[in-house]
């Protein structure tokens, strides 16, 4: 493990340090929907770590700026600090404040109820990657479960693709002007609770959160000339979601549900199904997991998001090989009509230090009614080779 | 006549021992082991493994294992990967049962997300090594059921030879065989057989050094696949014991936590 020392006026701060250096290549298949877009675009991508630990282990300081440099997309090319974190851990309770990332959540598919962090969505569609989010978070820990209690002090916008890029409508968002339901204090405070527990074969989640809604509404505007606009509007919103696991043998179940009132209409979103694994096939060759979900929103072809009554079908290989190769290759299908969205992830490390990603992602039959409309045109590969040190 | 004397002084002096059946002496032997390396509470070490193909390429991994010792239940252990670099803080918390499932759960640090995983895995390879998770997973009596076989000696040391046969599901193994050495009771080898009964890999145990004056660990050990002629090393270093860990330092907060 590498140590950089940094002079401090009184004593010596010893940080350890590692991080990625990548660089990606997304290539599109079809013609892009507006003249400003590309077939190809060349990216870096960099993030450092920097973590020092003091009184044996109970305390630590955590910072990890991220940058990513795109060719092309102005708004794709972008700064983050992922985490900036001075953590306390005590014998009941853990005090974590600063700039971090949380998950909740047990599906696969998609993470709905996954809402502390902001979508980095200009990293990836998957929505996986998130913005650091200013908190102070006070865990209480206890034989009844965990209590997480957030203070969310600044609100994050979503990232969106900018003129030259991808993924978008023939309109760009104008992620220039945002609007909210309050703005002000208001607007930056977002206020969370959640009550994890794991009995047996059981881990539960019940949470809720109050605050600026993470995900914005988007508002069609035409002005006098008649030029279209799409802005992001971010409501206040509140939701209360829970999430579910029962792991039976080489079962597990998931099941995450969640109510959000504020934006529109009151609704109900969930997402369950199950994940079964056949281990050590063929001599140890490979684990292979089949999973299936269901994936609802209420507020059904109404909803603004593309999955409201789909279902997803996927094979999880998992090798045992040295360099960890792994495979996901799924297809979401809407059960209304005959719209598909097929994904392929595979990885697989090469030598000590580096790792070869590649995605696939294709759609079909999409409806000009759905909101995924707007990608039909965009089935890509992506390949990122990274370097970790 | 000579013969049948000696027998019969045997019988009347060491009766006791003779009277055992082998299935007895194998327990008596194990549960000596096991109350001799009972007690340490808790303690810390890191390790290097070494995994060698069988063209002689190597590749490395380096983890850091705490483990908290429950008398009477499984123990709890936390693994924290730190090489190869792209799994690099990513962490596995489980909790040993005898016979029920184990519980575990790995930190994905990416994510930051914590999953609870099936413990049904038992046979499979620890991270590409030819170890597999039932081969680290903490020692219970009640997991397997044993035979005394035979005395024999490994480099002029006296063992027992013991028949190990595991009593939990999806064991990769029908057997196994150590040799534990009858001063020490330690595991100087073992011998493992795959489902179909033939014998698949042998373990080795090296350079064991005594701590706290009475936990014998062993600096390193050997495992070699015979079936596909691949091995791997195991590097013990900086062993702890009695560090004062709690359950507290076993829980997904921690989980979370871990670097």
């Amino acid at each position: 493990m590498c140590t950089v020392l940094l002079a401090n006026s009184s004593k010596l701060l010893a940080f350890e340090y590692s991080g990625t250096i990548g660089i990606e290549s997304l290539g599109f298949i079809n013609k892009p929907l507006a003249d400003a877009q590309h077939n190809h675009y060349l990216s870096g991508v960099a993030e450092l770590e920097l973590i020092h630990e003091w009184d044996s282990g109970s305390q630590s300081l955590a910072f990890v700026p991220f940058y990513r440099y795109s060719q092309h997309d102005s708004k794709r090319s972008h700064f983050d600090i992922r985490e900036l974190t001075w953590l306390k851990a005590s014998d009941n309770w853990e005090l974590r404040t600063g700039f971090r990332k949380v998950f909740w959540g047990v599906a696969e598919s998609q993470h709905i109820i996954d809402i502390i962090n902001q979508t980095d969505l200009v990293e990836n569609t998957d929505t996986e990657d998130k913005l650091g989010q200013p908190m102070i978070n006070l865990a209480l820990i206890h034989d009844w479960g965990t209590l997480d209690l957030y203070f969310l002090t600044g609100f994050r916008e979503r990232t969106f693709s900018g003129t030259e890029g991808r993924f978008r409508s023939p309109v760009a968002i104008d992620v220039d002007h945002p609007r909210f339901e309050e703005n002000g204090a208001q607007r930056h405070l977002a206020y969370a609770a959640r009550w994890s527990h794991n009995i047996g074969d059981w881990d539960l989640g019940l949470a809720h959160f109050y605050g600026t809604g993470r995900e914005p509404t988007i508002l069609v505007e035409q002005d006098a000339s008649g030029n279209l606009s799409l802005i992001p509007y971010y409501p206040i919103i509140n939701q209360t979601s829970i999430d579910i696991q029962a792991t039976k043998g080489a079962w597990l179940w998931k099941l995450e549900s969640l109510m959000r009132s504020g934006q529109g209409e009151t609704f109900l979103a969930g997402t369950g199904g199950l994940e079964y694994t056949f281990y050590n096939l063929f001599d140890n060759l490979f684990d292979l997991g089949l999973v299936s979900e269901y994936l609802y929103d209420s507020r059904g072809k109404h909803a603004p998001i593309v999955f409201q009554d789909d279902i997803l079908a996927a094979l999880r290989f998992g090798f045992s090989d040295t360099q960890s190769t792994q495979i996901l290759a799924g297809v979401i299908f809407d059960r209304g009509s005959n719209s598909k969205f097929y994904n392929i992830e595979a990885s697989r490390r090469l030598g000590d230090s580096f790792k070869l990603e590649i995605e696939a992602r294709f759609f079909s039959g999409i409806l000009n009614t759905d909101p995924a409309f707007i990608l039909r045109d965009d089935d890509h590969f992506r390949a990122e080779l990274s370097y970790f040190f | 006549m000579k013969i049948l004397l000696l027998a019969l002084f045997v019988s009347l002096f060491s009766g006791q021992s003779l009277a055992l059946t082998p299935e007895e002496q194998g327990l008596e032997i194990i549960t000596e082991l096991d109350k001799r390396d009972t007690g340490f509470a808790d303690s810390k070490v890191k390790l290097d493994m070494v995994l060698k193909s069988r063209g002689g390429d190597e590749s490395r991994r380096a983890l850091e294992i705490s483990t908290l010792e429950l008398i009477g239940e499984g123990d709890k252990s936390l693994t924290i990967f730190d090489s190869p670099r792209d799994i690099k803080g990513t962490a596995f918390l489980s909790f040993t049962h005898a016979l029920s499932p184990d519980e575990q759960w790995l930190f994905l640090p990416a994510l930051k997300r914590v999953k609870r995983i099936s413990s049904n895995n038992k046979s499979g390879p620890f991270l590409g090594s030819d170890y597999s998770f039932e081969d680290l997973t903490s020692f219970e009596i009640a997991r397997y059921s044993y035979r005394y076989l035979k005395d024999e000696a490994i480099d002029g040391i006296d063992c027992f030879v013991v028949e190990m046969m595991p009593q939990y599901e999806f064991s990769g193994y029908s057997r196994q065989i150590s040799w534990i050495d009858k001063q020490r009771y330690i595991i100087l080898k073992t011998e493992y057989y795959d489902r179909k009964g033939a014998l698949l890999k042998t373990q080795e145990f090296k350079n064991y050094k005594l701590y706290s004056d009475k936990y014998w660990r062993a600096q390193e050990q050997l495992m070699t696949n015979h079936q596909n002629e691949k091995s791997t090393q195991l590097l013990w270093q900086d062993y702890q014991f009695g560090v004062g860990l709690s359950d507290r330092d076993f829980d997904k907060s921690t989980l979370k936590r871990s670097r």
